[in-house]
């Protein structure tokens, strides 16, 4: 049974990620006074795109091929390690928070290399933006994780939330700022606005559609795919990590049920936020993307600091 | 852990996290409305945890401190200050941060700093709240660290008012209070400051037609 969760997790992140994309926009859209698409629109494009014919540019090698692939399998293998509905999942097991972020690295550089292998102009520039971010986002990310790991006492994701879990309702100040610096990493790893616009193909300061520009058919579809799964990634990781309430403990069918409905019901949410700060913010220049991130990385530190020095006694 | 405390002592930590939060937000500000603004916050969250150490120690003398610098930190200061930057239409007028990384490095090992020279008086007490009196030191150093990298007269005034927060709030946490009529003293104290400051803008800027204090080690008004 919990090998059999554990493999039907990670189908139900491919399943869910195109409907939550739908559910951002469909909500963006209503909050801009617009008549949205269909919350099934997401699925009409990948499956357009599917039985489209897939052309490759001249100059593309294997690397050009082969990366929509290895993106897309890194996304489900990272889809692996974080609890869905349920805790105590053997791969949960097998692999901490790290190795997450070590799949999303792997994701990013071949990410990268695909945009870099083409030669055209814009793929060599989304590729170099995308690599300044990652490299602001992921010392963060990174200082996110160890200070959860100091409260929880592990790096496992799945340790880590049941932790949470067991403590009922704490106030702790690290976790306040652990949860802002991760929304605001969220935010720059995904792609979305302040940092980079999702909804264009022809900005000049796009970063990841200038990476995937070249790319057609079915190779789009595992890449608009992936990242899709990538955004559900990490609204699941902060409602998970920091609202772990109602997650399923044991394979009862009710408590599956339960962890479903309430994953569904936390990200709805989640999404609005998103919704609601794409619509009032404007894009940044990308110069003063480096003061974004350096914020959430301060953010991260206070959390670490507040957790030594208000959170650990000697009495 | 903090999970064996009461919910209202958490809240107290959470509001010592928040306030030093507002120090580093003060600390990147480069605009003069804004900064003016975090720093009422910073005064509402400080009256917010005395209310909370009022509660949970049941010492209703601190309701009257709260209430003080919710009235004169939170909403008169920042008021004042409002209006001389509208006055003197400084409100477009940015006051940049040089090396804004450099700065908030130093900040949060300010942090550091004050936790490590905390500690021993941390360790000697009993009293559960005491490790936000290191942070109370922060606050004040953070302060410090405004009025130091900032040029600007305004921002250079309100890293003043906020050491004076750090202060008000490490009286709380730790001592439970000053005596009432210290605390009045010092709150007036505060406003009358607020005034004086009002005043001095005016001077220095019909004097050297600017607020940038940088210009006052200048002997003379050429340029050389």
């Amino acid at each position: 049974m919990a090998w059999l969760m554990a493999i039907g997790q990670p189908l139900l992140f491919i399943l869910i990620a195109p409907l939550l994309t739908g559910w951002i926009k469909f909500v963006k859209c209503r909050l801009q006074n617009r008549k949205a698409p269909s919350l099934l629109q997401p699925y009409r494009d990948l499956r357009k795109l599917w039985v489209k014919e897939a052309i490759l540019p001249e100059t593309a090698s294997w690397i050009f091929s082969a990366a929509p692939v290895i993106v897309f399998a890194a996304m489900l293998l990272a889809a692996a390690i974080v609890p869905l509905v349920a805790v105590n999942l053997p791969t949960a097991r097998i692999a901490d928070v790290f190795v997450m972020v070590g799949f999303f690295a792997l994701a990013r550089t071949f990410l990268v290399l695909a945009g870099m292998d083409i030669g055209t102009a814009f793929g060599g520039m989304g590729a170099s933006r995308e690599m300044t971010i990652s490299s602001m986002a992921e010392p963060a990310m990174l200082m996110v994780v160890f200070t959860l790991a100091m409260s929880a006492q592990t790096t496992n994701l799945s340790l880590a939330m049941q932790y949470v879990l067991d403590s009922g309702l704490v106030l702790r100040p690290s976790f306040v700022f652990a949860l802002a610096a991760l929304m605001l990493v969220a935010i720059a790893e995904t792609g979305r606005i302040p940092i980079d616009n999702p909804a264009t193909h022809l900005e000049l300061t796009m970063i990841h559609e200038a990476m995937i520009l070249e790319y057609s058919g079915r190779y789009l579809a595992l890449m608009e795919w992936a990242s899709q799964i990538k955004l559900m990634l990490y609204g699941v990781l902060i409602a998970n990590m920091f609202f772990p309430w109602h997650i399923a403990t044991d394979f009862s069918l009710e408590a599956l049920a339960e962890g479903l409905l309430a994953i569904v019901l936390k990200l709805a949410a989640l999404s609005v936020l998103l919704a609601f700060s794409e619509t009032l913010l404007a894009k940044m220049r990308i110069f003063r993307v480096q003061e974004f991130l350096s914020f959430a990385y301060l953010l991260s530190v206070l959390g670490m600091l507040s957790h030594i020095i208000l959170e650990v006694y000697y009495g | 852990m903090v999970n064996t405390l009461s919910v209202y002592q958490q809240a107290v930590m959470l509001m010592a996290a928040l306030i030093t939060l507002t120090s580093f937000l003060m600390l990147g500000q480069s605009r003069l409305l804004r900064l003016v603004g975090v720093f009422a916050v910073q005064g509402l969250l400080l009256s917010a945890s005395t209310a909370l150490v009022a509660h949970s120690m049941a010492l209703p003398h601190l309701y009257i401190s709260a209430a003080l610098s919710l009235v004169i930190k939170g909403l008169l200061i920042p008021a004042m200050l409002f209006r001389l930057i509208m006055r003197m239409n400084l409100h477009r007028e940015m006051d940049t941060v040089e090396h804004p990384a450099r700065v908030m490095i130093g900040g949060a090992s300010l942090v550091v700093f004050s936790y490590y020279v905390c500690l021993p008086i941390v360790k000697l007490s009993t009293l559960i709240t005491l490790n936000t009196i290191s942070v109370s030191l922060a606050v004040v150093l953070l302060g410090m660290l405004l009025m130091i990298t900032r040029r600007h007269a305004v921002a250079q005034v309100v890293g003043f008012m906020s050491i004076e927060n750090g202060l008000f709030f490490a009286a709380v946490v730790s001592t439970l209070g000053m005596p009432m009529v210290v605390e009045l003293g010092i709150a007036f104290d505060v406003l009358v400051a607020a005034v004086i400051f009002g005043v001095f803008f005016f001077q220095i800027r019909s004097s050297i037609d600017s607020l940038d204090v940088d210009r006052l080690s200048q002997l003379s008004e050429v340029e050389e």
